[in-house]
């Protein structure tokens, strides 16, 4: 049971990325490769601020900034020097190995004995329980602020970005500006992730951003499914499904891990999982016919 | 209201494929007038539409809107001033958004996209108010997406959300090219009530020699990135429409 709390608070931690990428995949139709990058970053910039025993209200700032800066970079080099988005984000992702690297000194940070967000606040007295509330609150708040902006002015216009860039041109919105806030504030939300998922895990390692993209994609994915197969149209709704999403992958990812599969074949099973996730629709609209 | 001075514009200046799309182009539209512009394809009128929007700049020459100098003023800034109903359905309405969603951000065109949120009741009503107009039945689906309705209701909405917000240049590219005849007329009898409603300056592009004789007070002939023919309103109304014919062949 205690494999199923852990893939919850997993999700939960996920949600942010499944948010990130969502925001630059189907607002934007922008493939984001940084989020292997900006999450880890985030990840490190977690663990450098709470080894140097930094409050939150320095932590969440810092890592908000750095995920926002690094995904702002490959707004700049796609929209200024009209390089292909997919490309952009290779470049950054691959710098930012170095600068994780560089930024740590080492090539993984434990974080024993140091306080985090889930030492914060003291809710219930099992340590996975009190976490589960705390990730619980903070996934709420961040999803209220993303859906809140999704219904503004500008949430909308970000919308249409992606949707009809002649339309919202003409509409008076600079799209090379839009597309980098974007961008910024998808790979905020990928650091976030890292953020939490390195206080759960208790530690920061360089390398555990790899591949990382495909549980934000897998999750985002499921979430798309689901939003069509139940002809979701609020923005509230479609962002609760993409948290649904982060934690159904993890979920699926236990299962299998429960069912006694060799943990090697992890990966094997998440990419045979996320190309099922996609293919179901296309071969429900073919017996349709 | 529109002043054009001695443009010119060329596609892949000195290499193989290079196009001299617009070969110096004077023309100065006054406030309130309707020009209809004809030509056949490669003559230039697109391109010369597009100049004026701002989504080409012109190689020479300079372009003035409402006495502002906007040659080099990139397109979503001009959006201040002008609106613009595209050939394609697909390029003026947001397919993904609802009709509700795409008149919002229609109403804040010349205004910065906050971040407060502006789709309350009052503008809700608002919208649908003016959409009955068109006596389609559309008002009753304003939370539907875009990308269910026809080509035809799209560009008859695109043309009602280009005077949601203060407009004084309507930018028409073949409009219909794209319609049934029925959308057709629908979209040319909408933005023909606009225009006179709204006392708007309009230009028009389209190939419908029908429609180029019925509508509009100025009556273009582009060829060869050069205008050919310049009718005023008396000019035109001596024409008959076999006249239009003539010119093409």
């Amino acid at each position: 049971m205690d494999f199923y709390l852990t893939a919850l608070l997993q999700g939960l931690c996920f949600s942010a990325i499944a948010l990130g990428i969502y925001i630059s995949m189907k607002i934007f139709n922008i493939p984001d490769i940084t989020t292997d990058g900006s999450y880890t970053l985030g990840a490190v910039v977690t663990a450098i601020l709470l080894t140097h025993h930094q409050p939150t209200y320095i932590i969440l700032p810092a890592v908000i900034i750095a995920g926002g800066i690094a995904g702002a970079i490959t707004g700049l080099i796609h929209t200024k020097l009209k390089i292909n988005a997919l490309l952009a984000g290779i470049l950054v992702m691959t710098a930012l190995y170095s600068v994780n690297l560089w930024l740590m000194g080492r090539s993984n940070l434990p974080l024993i004995n140091v306080s985090s967000l889930f030492t914060l606040i003291n809710i219930s007295a099992d340590p996975n329980h009190n976490s589960f509330w705390i990730l619980l609150l903070f996934v709420a708040i961040i999803t209220l602020i993303i859906g809140y902006l999704l219904k503004t002015d500008f949430g909308i216009a970000m919308r249409a970005t992606g949707n009809s860039e002649s339309m919202i041109r003409s509409l008076g919105v600079n799209t090379d500006r839009m597309k980098i806030t974007g961008l910024a504030l998808a790979n905020a939300l990928t650091a976030l992730s890292g953020y939490l998922i390195s206080q759960l895990q208790g530690y920061t390692d360089i390398s555990m951003g790899i591949g990382i993209v495909i549980i934000g994609l897998g999750s985002v994915i499921i979430a798309e499914t689901l939003i069509n197969w139940l002809r979701i149209t609020s923005v509230w709704l479609s962002l609760i499904l993409v948290l649904t999403g982060a934690i159904i992958f993890q979920f699926v990812l236990a299962i299998t891990l429960d069912i006694g599969v060799d943990p090697i074949f992890l990966k094997v099973v998440t990419a045979v999982f996320v190309l099922l996730i996609v293919s179901l629709p296309r071969i429900t609209f073919r017996t349709a016919k | 209201m529109i002043d054009i001075n001695n443009v010119h514009k060329t596609f892949n200046t000195g290499r193989a494929n290079q196009v001299n799309a617009v070969n110096g182009i004077d023309l100065h539209i006054k406030q309130g007038e309707y020009v209809v512009i004809v030509g056949a394809n490669g003559s230039g009128k697109t391109t010369l539409l597009d100049m004026v929007a701002g989504s080409v700049f012109p190689g020479t020459g300079t372009i003035e809107v409402d006495g502002k100098d906007v040659t080099k003023l990139p397109d979503y800034k001009r959006s201040r001033w002008i609106a613009r109903v595209f050939q394609n359905p697909m390029s003026g309405t947001a397919s993904d958004l609802s009709i509700i969603d795409n008149f919002r951000l229609a109403a804040i065109r010349t205004r910065s996209k906050g971040l407060s949120i502006g789709i309350n009741d009052t503008f809700k009503n608002q919208v649908r108010e003016k959409i009955s107009t068109l006596g389609l039945g559309l008002e009753n689906k304003i939370e539907q997406p875009m990308g269910t309705l026809s080509g035809g209701q799209r560009q008859a909405l695109t043309l009602l959300m280009s005077v949601m917000d203060s407009c004084k240049v309507l930018l028409l590219d073949e409009p219909t090219a794209a319609l049934d005849p029925r959308s057709a007329q629908v979209v040319m009898k909408t933005a023909d009530e606009l225009i006179k409603d709204y006392r708007l300056t309009a230009i028009l592009i389209t190939h419908n020699l029908k429609d180029a004789y019925n509508y509009g007070n100025r009556l273009i002939l582009m060829g060869e990135g050069l205008i050919m023919k310049d009718l005023d309103a008396k000019q035109k109304s001596t024409l008959k429409q076999n006249d239009l014919f003539d010119w093409f062949s």
